[in-house]
């Protein structure tokens, strides 16, 4: 299902019908899959990494480096099924500021920690409802409708608790999510991302739910030709974004022990990019949550190994995401170009003997989207 | 014999073909204009939305209608809406350019940073350069997208990032500061045309130029053909010919190059410049074309409409500070406008839509 | 004009055309002439798609020539078949639905005026004098959207007209016409014929060929096996040279035992498109809704169904009252659907053909709560068996599938659900003669096991053959009610084209 040929290539590549395909190999299959290759830019990232610093791969740093995209992580689960499903939510950093700021304003008012957090998650899944209500509800395109919900939220968040920042939570709390798993290196937040994502990767890829999400990616109309219900699983995807977007909210707040209408800009761009680098289609209908969990580990590992560098500047950092972002796509959508280039060179030859090329006049460029 | 069910030949319109015709071309009339009322319907409830605004602000705190308030509200939006311009012609094509923020804080360094190191230059060069580094970033983004095949989502958001890196690493941690700026660049920010603040002589003369084009000009209209045949794969485009490839790059250029000029209009403007200029800019020109009728899947709304919606968000935010309205609520409105702008177009949309089955139903029936 | 008329205006001469080791073209040759109208047959995968891509533009052969006037050209792209005076006219029109008519027709050649700008009253009338030409009654100004299919066939048209196409290539365009569109259409075909104009006309519907076209090039496997003038080729030898083979008995009907009401449905009605629909299905019972493609019946199912939302009236499956609007309700209640556009809303086509197959179903694919890959194949190969899918692999795409395989894919999906009900909308459409047989055997063995089945069809023949009871629809209103000895083909045409039974005779 996530071979590099069908994930995030922009266009269907055109069948043949009746041509019969080659078997893989096993190991051609496992080097052709889009998880390998981010597997090995990990390995090169590492090695450089702890060229870089001999504080690279140290238990130190694997604790800071991953609590440092605690947030990013989270938010990139429900993103990876919403994309998966063919949307997208541009909100969910500002429904992460926003509960930051409810956090930070019940705090205030003097109401307990117990029911804050869960209050704080209720109003995260209540801008995720407003997010599919007007997505599923009113039929308009999630793109706009999180763009505008973006600052909707953010706004909120600022109408909170305007531009001042609220401190002083209980330090139980905030010693749980700076603190480590048992004696071991793993930061807290990180062991709570990995029972999420264990979670996630069950619910996509081994239910009827999961697998319905990717059938609406695919085409959504045969999905309710097909008796799925549709609408009310892309409501439920968006309120789980917005749920688990604020309990980001509530980590993030715990681990800088700080709410503000401020934190997280930016966030959503960060862990969009992890899932479409994971190998999630844009148009959805194909992905898998380890990819994105690749992917994550992939850009923590480039953050921190350029934090780690004093003459590097961190604003690399920018730079290499963005370049790994398009790269994710271009790259296998050129490896597909170049295949059929090779194979209208040799079009006319009968296949395992090439004889010599048939003498086509100039084969077909580009996507020949014709089905006449 | 093998007969599919279709109608025999045979004579058909038994009854007076002529008051048929002409009761028809009645029906056909009065639905043209039903539908073009409901398009134009959009331009106008910006401008009545935008009207109340003033009246209502203006009436609560007569100094909202100072000049120097309306001067100052024309100006900020002034940016806004040439990037805006840029924007829709990109979006027409049913594609999205996120990188325009990063792009302005790129150029507006470097316009200022030419202009800091050269004082004798004259500031023209230093804005040609904005503009042509500007194209340069579009023409990437066209490129990627069109040559590339990597949705526009993807390439933008790419780019953003990766320009945004590059604005940082070109200042360094420096800014520029207006002390350093020739007066006669700041002048361009701050001086009058006519009596007219010149950045919106610049906006207005871009808004006018690219409404034209894409109204009178074929190129233009193949954007909206491009655009509106990308819903369904494109192949109506190929089939008459068009070289949507070129088009589209050709969009992001110049939405590129606005944001240069914007860059250039930025330093201009205010003087004082770093690496995070134009940081959250794509959302608020994206908002402007969206609350401004230009539809986010391609191939309708116009240059005039999204000004429009530039310029009623730019007047909202001026009167929250006239009006002495938490500035936090500004966000949200914003928002909360987008929002309401794709909901209202929708509803319109289903209106006629049903309006334009009636008729067709009604027109079946009746022939 | 004689003259004018050995040259043929475009032709092919010796076209092959391999993909891999599939050969879609072998060796085909045709000639389009000047003011004629030419039929191409053949089954599914015959090779017309390719031929027709040839002509285009949109592909190249491997070997053999393209000739226009004679001279041998290479079409690189559409634009030099459209310079060459080739147009297509596709079953989909392909239109800008948010532009106006007159733009659609001008687009990439917009008439100018000084400094380059467009020239719009130019445009317009050039427009609208095209359409006066086509005796057609259009809104030049009018945005394409919410045109019908025909009306869109009609600007487009006007758009090959309007860069003087001298050859016109009809790809399926009647599949979605109803029986007045295709008389229009007819006429337009018929104006361009008389001004010199060479068309191409393929459609699956013989009728519709023997009345308008007068050359016939039929095609089998990528070769031409038949070329001439049609009135000396009759309809059965026709049917016999695409397919190769006799075929008889195409619709074996098998006396099945109809038991109780199993689909009852009162007073349906969706604004706009029907009205007060009244039917009920039996057990064992096949019931047609036949009428003309247009009239509303794909509507009144996919309603009945729950993907389209009905404005009134009650949908029952066995006595129980369904929720409106609900396809998941229908489904639980035993209902099935088989729709019309395969590609759209029956197959999820970059799923593989297992996962298609046990879609509407996933619920069940499951052991110990999680999806069971296992039990998956078990039951798709298991239907898969019995409706005697021919496929590679189950975890192919089921786009490799050929247009028949496609299909029994769907009707895998859905009885595997055990329906009580099972809609079929058009189950023959775009599939080849010998694999429709196998679909109507199918359907009829389902009848006789006691499944009730609603079929919607826009050929006669399969309506007459299947079905114990036929509804006819015209224009959203079920105007017919025939019992299986009643119906004929006079009777169903009659009340399909709004006629009343015997009165009202046109002399």
């Amino acid at each position: 299902m996530s071979t590099v040929a069908t994930t995030p290539t922009g266009s269907a590549p055109d069948r043949t019908p009746g041509v019969v395909r080659t078997e893989d190999s096993l190991l051609k299959k496992v080097l052709g899959r889009w998880e390998t290759l981010i597997l090995v830019l990990i390995a090169v990232v590492f090695a450089i990494g702890s060229g870089i610093s001999s504080e690279f791969l140290t238990g130190e740093s694997l604790t800071t480096g991953s609590s440092d995209f605690t947030e990013y992580a989270i938010l990139a689960l429900p993103l990876t099924l919403i994309i998966a499903t063919g949307e997208i939510d541009l909100s969910v950093a500002s429904v992460l500021a926003l509960s930051s700021a409810l956090m930070g304003y019940l705090w205030n008012q003097g109401l307990p920690m117990e029911a804050i957090l869960p209050i704080c998650i209720v109003a995260g899944a209540v801008c995720g409802l407003i997010n599919g209500w007007l997505v599923t509800g009113l039929g308009l395109p999630s793109l706009a409708v999180t763009i505008g919900t973006m600052a909707l939220f953010r706004g909120l968040a600022f109408v909170i608790l305007g531009d001042e920042s609220v401190t002083d939570f209980p330090t139980d709390y905030t010693d749980w999510a700076f603190g480590n798993f048992g004696g071991t290196v793993v930061p807290n937040t990180i062991v709570l991302f990995l029972v999420l994502a264990a979670i996630f990767a069950v619910v996509l890829h081994r239910t009827p739910f999961g697998r319905s999400i990717f059938a609406i990616g695919a085409n959504k109309e045969a999905a309710r030709f097909s008796g799925l219900r549709v609408n009310r699983t892309q409501l439920k995807l968006f309120v789980l974004s917005g749920a688990i977007a604020a309990l980001a909210g509530i980590l993030l707040t715990l681990r800088n022990s700080t709410a503000a209408g401020n934190v997280g800009t930016g966030f959503e761009l960060t862990a969009i990019a992890a899932v479409v680098l994971g190998g999630v289609s844009i148009f959805g209908g194909s992905g898998t949550i380890g990819g994105v969990i690749l992917a994550l580990i992939l850009l923590g590992g480039i953050q921190k190994a350029l934090n780690l560098d004093p003459d590097i500047s961190t604003y690399w950092v920018n730079i290499v995401f963005g370049i790994l972002l398009i790269g994710s796509v271009l790259g296998p959508n050129l490896a597909a170009r170049f295949r059929e280039a090779r194979r209208t060179r040799n079009r006319g030859a009968r296949p395992f003997r090439p004889g010599r090329p048939a003498a086509a006049p100039s084969g077909p460029e580009g996507e020949g989207n014709t089905d006449a | 014999m093998s007969t599919p069910v279709s109608a025999p030949p045979g004579p058909s319109a038994p009854q007076g073909p002529a008051a048929v015709a002409e009761a028809e071309a009645e029906r056909v009339s009065t639905g043209r204009r039903v539908v073009d009322r409901l398009i134009r319907a959009r331009e106008l409830g910006l401008v009545v939305v935008l009207l109340a605004i003033v009246g209502i602000t203006g009436a609560i705190e007569p100094n909202f209608f100072d000049l120097d308030s309306i001067k100052e509200t024309v100006l900020n939006v002034a940016i806004i809406a040439v990037m805006t311009a840029g924007m829709t012609l990109v979006i027409v094509t049913r594609n999205i350019d996120l990188s325009v923020g990063s792009i302005l804080g790129l150029t507006a360094f470097l316009c200022g940073d030419l202009l800091t190191k050269h004082p004798g230059m004259p500031w023209i060069v230093a804005v040609l350069v904005a503009v042509a580094i500007g194209a340069a970033c579009g023409l990437l983004n066209g490129v990627l997208v069109t040559w590339g095949r990597v949705p526009a989502l993807v390439v933008t958001l790419g780019t953003m990032y990766a320009l945004r890196g590059v604005a940082f690493l070109v200042t360094d941690g420096r800014q520029i500061n207006a002390e350093d700026l020739p007066d006669s660049f700041l002048n361009v920010g701050s001086g009058t045309l006519l009596g007219i603040p010149t950045l919106i002589v610049v906006a207005v003369v871009v808004i006018l130029l690219f409404w034209f084009v894409t109204r009178d000009y074929a190129w233009g209209r193949q954007l909206y053909a491009i655009g509106s045949s990308g819903r369904s794969g494109g192949q109506a485009a190929k089939l008459a010919g068009l070289k949507s490839d070129r088009r589209v790059t050709q969009a992001f250029v110049i939405s590129g190059a606005l944001a240069g000029l914007g860059g250039a209009m930025f330093a201009a403007r205010y003087g004082t410049v770093d690496a995070t200029a134009g940081d959250g800019y794509e959302l608020r020109v994206i908002g402007a074309a969206v609350v401004g009728g230009v539809a986010i899947a391609g191939g309708s709304g116009s240059v005039l409409g999204a000004a429009i919606g530039a310029v009623l968000l730019g007047t909202i935010q001026t009167a929250l500070i006239v009006l002495k309205i938490d500035d936090f609520w500004q966000q949200a409105i914003v928002g909360l406008l987008i929002i309401v702008a794709i909901a209202l177009d929708r509803l319109i949309a289903n209106q006629s839509e049903a309006l334009l089955r009636q008729r067709s139903a009604r027109r079946r029936t009746s022939a | 004009m004689s003259a004018v008329a050995t040259t043929p205006l475009v032709a092919l001469d010796g076209a092959s055309r391999s993909f891999g080791a599939v050969h879609a073209l072998r060796g085909a040759s045709l000639a389009l002439r000047a003011g004629e109208v030419r039929a191409l047959m053949g089954e599914n995968g015959a090779g017309k798609s390719t031929l027709v891509k040839i002509l285009t533009g949109v592909d190249r052969p491997n070997s053999g020539t393209v000739l226009v006037d004679g001279e041998p050209v290479v079409f690189h792209s559409t634009a030099d078949s459209r310079d060459a005076g080739v147009a297509v006219i596709l079953q989909e029109p392909t239109l800008f639905p948010d532009l106006s008519v007159a733009e659609n027709v001008v687009m990439g050649r917009h008439p100018r005026r000084s400094f380059g700008r467009i020239d719009r009253p130019a445009m317009k009338k050039s427009v609208q004098d095209l359409l006066d030409r086509l005796g057609v009654d259009l809104d030049p100004d009018r945005p394409v959207q919410g045109l019908s299919i025909a009306d869109q066939q009609i600007v487009e048209i006007a758009k090959a007209m309007s860069f003087d196409a001298r050859v016109l290539i009809m790809d399926e365009p009647t599949a979605a016409l109803s029986g007045r569109e295709v008389e229009r259409l007819f006429g337009v075909v018929r104006a361009l014929q008389a001004r010199g104009a060479a068309v191409l006309f393929i459609s699956h519907r013989l009728e519709e060929v023997y009345e308008i076209a007068t050359v016939v090039t039929v095609m089998r496997d990528g070769e031409v096996v038949h070329d001439g003038p049609l009135s000396e080729l009759p309809e059965d030898e026709l049917v016999r040279r695409m397919v190769g083979r006799d075929v008889n008995q195409l619709f074996p009907k098998t006396e099945a035992e109809i038991g109780d009401v199993v689909l009852d449905v009162r007073g349906l009605s969706r604004e706009g498109v029907f009205y007060d629909v009244d039917l009920q299905v039996k057990a064992g019972e096949i019931v047609a809704l036949a009428g003309l493609v247009g009239a509303g019946r794909s509507e009144v199912v996919q309603a009945i169904f729950g993907v389209d939302q009905a404005t009134e009236g009650s949908v029952s499956m066995n006595g129980t009252d369904l929720p409106l609007g609900k396809p998941t309700a229908a489904v639980a209640a035993g209902m099935a659907l088989v729709p019309e556009d395969r590609r759209q809303q029956g197959l999820v086509m970059d799923m593989s053909i297992g996962q298609n197959a046990t879609l509407a179903r996933l619920g069940e694919m499951r052991s110990r709560g999680l999806l069971s890959p296992k039990r998956e194949r078990a039951e798709a190969s298991q239907w898969g068996e019995r409706l005697q899918l021919k496929y590679g692999r189950l975890s192919d795409p089921v786009g490799t599938l050929s247009g028949g395989n496609q299909q029994k894919v769907v009707l895998a999906k859905w009885l595997s659900t055990k329906p009580r009900l099972l809609i079929i909308d058009e189950p023959t459409r775009g599939i080849d003669v010998g694999t429709k047989a196998e679909v109507h055997r199918i359907i009829n063995d389902l009848a006789s096991e006691g499944l009730a089945v609603l079929m919607v069809s826009s050929e006669l023949p399969e309506v007459l053959g299947m079905a114990d009871r036929v509804l006819v629809v015209f224009e959203g209103r079920v105007t017919a009610e025939l019992s299986r000895a009643e119906a004929d083909e006079e009777r169903v045409v009659r009340a399909a084209t709004g006629r009343a039974p015997v009165t009202e005779e046109i002399a």
